[in-house]
């Protein structure tokens, strides 16, 4: 086979700092280029194991390499685990195994990586002081750093820092805002599984039985029973990251980053992040970086759209068609934290809203402007949104966020029926007709920061801040 | 290594095995399945709903001739239905007969109660079980609607292709089954099982293909009939659609259209029979009427077919 293989190109041997010697043959060229493709795949980011490098030179027997059509479908389905890697596989193969012969290409290896690794942002976060000044303690410092804080500030400042508002933080309050934060310790409350464990249900676990009571010679005096296990809800969060939210997004961020976290560090562990503008954008495994702030900066490097326009709509509509079923099953709760500033059509919100809402087992909907007492959701978007809302709360400080910990360890099982058949009704009647400017400030009425849609007919707020 | 009796030598024996089992497929799966046989590896399918998935498993146990054995996953799925579970109404039956033998000696009832008389065997256990002489091909389908726990089960049994069961001791396959796992994608498979596994992502049919498709599966169908229907479902899965129809919806679709005694699509047979390939509301609302129009205009328009279409 070795007159018609491929041998790598000049582009791929300078990826290894030392240089391959693949004109002089060693004793297996081939064998030496097989490691190197896989060493290759995995710089450009893909998982590949050892024991997949072991499969695909076996492989080699069944698909030589002078069929290069099989050779491609063996690697391919030895190498590549997920389709969204199936693309780079494709350019990365056609790169290195191109016949000598063939002449340059305008593709490079390492140009590819680049794109891979450091996707440059469109428009870069806002940039504030208070990110790079907590650069130094990260996770596990959080600690110390809130006994400093504790130690060198008094109750009452810190008591007027929970209520401050987001929008107005220095960033020397960012800091201290996150160390506090970092202690929120967060709760989804329960779903009940399908499968079954032992424990004082109504279902008889007969090998249990069984087995227990062989001691009385078989006679089933002793008897075990099952009940169906209980997990935690996964949570779905979809964050507005839009020029009007441009004040908040930094502290949504660390909020998103540090619900995220780990049960042990307080967080709620199955979490998928989107932020949207114009676009949506899954920010689900920049997540896992530890640090909060290397979180925020790879963020802001993937989102192309940061603080872009708002399309509410097309962006839970994207995510609809294209995440719901594979993010938001197994009763997940969703989070939409917007403040409903939309430039798209209304009807088309309102549509994907209430698909959204009628597929997941909770949709709650974070408003920061919702903080400001006078404030009437009036906005288009936001009249388009609400009466698919089952919690309408406010994330505009710190105290807010609490009183969201204490609303979702406590949420009631279930929406009422009544309630996915609001809509029709409400429709025709339209509060008020919503102004196109600023978002309401005049004629305050309701002193309560849980805002309750003059819609609703019952209090929905039992369990919501207060 | 055991090998399989009239097992496939090359890539070209494993898809004219395919074939002969009416099931077309490319070259490019039948080098994962071919290397999925020599490399003894689980191939793992992935893909939209009714893209063909389960019906490779079937298509292959019927080339190898050997059998199938298919587990169907759900969440709660439980070693009880995937491996093995006790007869339990045999086993107190046994203790009464044993009782009104006269003697019920403790450290024998134990014994004889959890023997492989009163063994049920499940899916994975069938298909790892000795007793087998040929290698059957295991089917574990819909992976993804299965939870973490019974992913964390298939990855050890298909490490070693062994389950113990602690009363009896270890079962070890001697022919390790042909395993396929098939995922639609509602989430996402464990890397750590993937990497075992070969992957292969099956995609929706190009026209030629699709064409090929129903005229092997449905012989009877006029030629002209099975070209428009897979022009029109073609241009059907450009649209914006909640849910895009799959290859079974296709067959289904071209079986109704026959029933009908249909021989060409008009736009109000089409609007009437929207139901068999598109499965939500809203996309059938999306599509009826006017939409039904145009796509159906194009894909005449369009491809080889455009000269066969009948003049206004």
């Amino acid at each position: 086979m070795g007159d018609e293989s491929a041998g790598p190109s000049p582009m791929a041997e300078t990826l290894d700092t030392q240089t391959p010697e693949v004109e002089a043959p060693e004793p297996t060229p081939i064998l030496h280029n097989l490691v190197l493709f896989g060493e290759v795949l995995r710089r450009l980011g893909m998982d590949v194991g050892s024991s997949n490098m072991l499969d695909l030179v076996r492989a080699t027997e069944y698909a030589p390499l002078s069929r290069r059509a099989d050779f491609r479908q063996a690697a391919k389905c030895i190498l590549v685990h997920r389709k969204s890697d199936l693309p780079l596989f494709e350019e990365a193969f056609d790169v290195f195994w191109r016949r000598p012969a063939t002449g340059e290409t305008s593709l490079d290896l390492r140009s590819m990586g680049e794109q891979r690794r450091f996707r440059q942002p469109q428009a870069g976060p806002p940039a504030d002081a208070g990110s790079r000044d907590s650069g130094g303690p990260g996770q596990e410092d959080d600690e110390d750093l809130a006994d400093q804080v504790d130690l060198t500030r008094t109750y009452s400042v810190r008591e007027v820092l929970r209520e401050k508002n987001f929008a107005q933080f220095t960033p020397q309050e960012v800091n201290e805002a996150k160390a506090m934060m970092a202690r929120l310790s967060w709760n989804l409350s329960n779903r009940r599984t399908r499968r079954l464990g032992p424990g004082p249900g109504n279902q008889l676990d007969l090998r249990r039985t069984l087995r227990g009571n062989l001691k009385f010679g078989g006679e089933l005096l002793e008897l075990s029973f099952q009940r169906r296990k209980e997990k935690p809800r996964p949570m779905v969060l979809l964050c507005d990251i839009s020029g009007s939210m441009e004040r908040y997004t930094r502290m949504l961020l660390h909020f998103i980053h540090t619900l995220s976290l780990p049960k042990a560090g307080g967080g709620l562990d199955r979490v998928e992040a989107f932020l949207f503008a114009t676009r949506l954008t899954r920010i689900t495994r920049y997540l896992s970086h530890r640090g909060v702030d290397d979180t925020v900066s790879q963020v802001s490097k993937a989102v192309p759209d940061w603080a872009g326009g708002t399309r509410i709509g097309e962006a839970v509509k994207t995510f609809n068609y294209r995440w719901l079923r594979r993010v938001a099953k197994n009763g997940a709760v969703v989070m939409v934290i917007s403040d409903g500033w939309d430039r798209g059509e209304p009807e088309l919100l309102a549509k994907e809203i209430s698909r959204l809402q009628r597929s997941c087992s909770r949709l709650i909907w974070l408003n920061p402007l919702l903080g400001d007492r006078s404030y009437q959701p009036l906005t288009r978007g936001m009249q388009a949104a609400l009466p698919y809302i089952d919690d309408f709360l406010p994330v505009h400080n710190l105290n807010s966020l609490e009183a969201l910990g204490r609303h979702l360890s406590n949420l009631e099982p279930r929406r009422s029926i009544e309630q996915h058949y609001r809509p029709t009704a409400a429709a025709p009647e339209k509060a008020g007709e919503p102004p196109p400017a600023e978002p309401m400030t005049g004629g305050s009425q309701s002193g309560l920061p849980t805002f309750r849609h003059p819609l609703w007919g019952r209090s929905r707020s039992s369990t919501g801040p207060g | 290594m055991s090998t399989t009796i009239n097992a496939p030598e090359s890539i070209d024996q494993v898809q004219n095995l395919l074939r002969d089992q009416v099931y077309v497929s490319d070259r490019s799966l039948a080098v994962p399945v071919f290397l999925a046989l020599k490399l003894r590896r689980p191939l793992f399918l992935e893909g939209e709903a009714g893209v063909g998935k389960t019906e490779i498993a079937r298509a292959l146990a019927e080339g190898l001739d050997t059998r199938l054995i298919r587990l169907q996953c759900y969440e709660g799925l439980d070693i009880n239905h995937a491996v093995y579970e006790w007869n339990h109404s045999r086993q107190v039956l046994e203790i009464r007969l044993m009782e009104a033998a006269g003697a019920v000696d403790r450290e024998r009832a134990a014994a004889d109660l959890f023997s492989e008389r009163f063994l049920i065997k499940r899916p994975l256990l069938q298909a790892i079980d000795e007793a087998q002489d040929k290698p059957p091909v295991l089917l574990i389908d819909e992976l993804d609607r299965a939870d973490e726990e019974f992913e964390g089960f298939l990855l050890e049994l298909l490490a070693d292709y062994q389950i113990t069961i602690p009363e009896l001791g270890a079962y070890r396959a001697v022919n390790p089954p042909v395993v396929i796992i098939t995922s639609n994608r509602t989430r996402e498979i464990h890397d750590a099982l993937k990497r075992r596994c070969l992957y292969y992502w099956i995609d929706y049919p190009d026209y030629q293909k699709e064409l090929q498709i129903i005229t092997s599966r449905i012989p009877e169908a006029p030629r002209r009939l099975a070209e428009e229907v897979t022009g029109f479902i073609q241009e059907l899965r450009q649209t914006e659609l909640y849910k895009i129809p799959g290859v079974s919806e296709t067959l289904d679709w071209t079986s109704a259209l026959l029933a009908l005694n249909q021989t060409k699509l008009d736009p109000q047979v089409i609007d009437d029979t929207l139901g068999i390939m598109l499965k939500y509301q809203d996309d059938i609302e999306t599509v009826r009427g006017e939409a039904v129009r145009a796509l159906l205009e194009r894909s005449q328009n369009r491809g080889p077919r455009g000269r066969r279409r009948a003049g206004p």
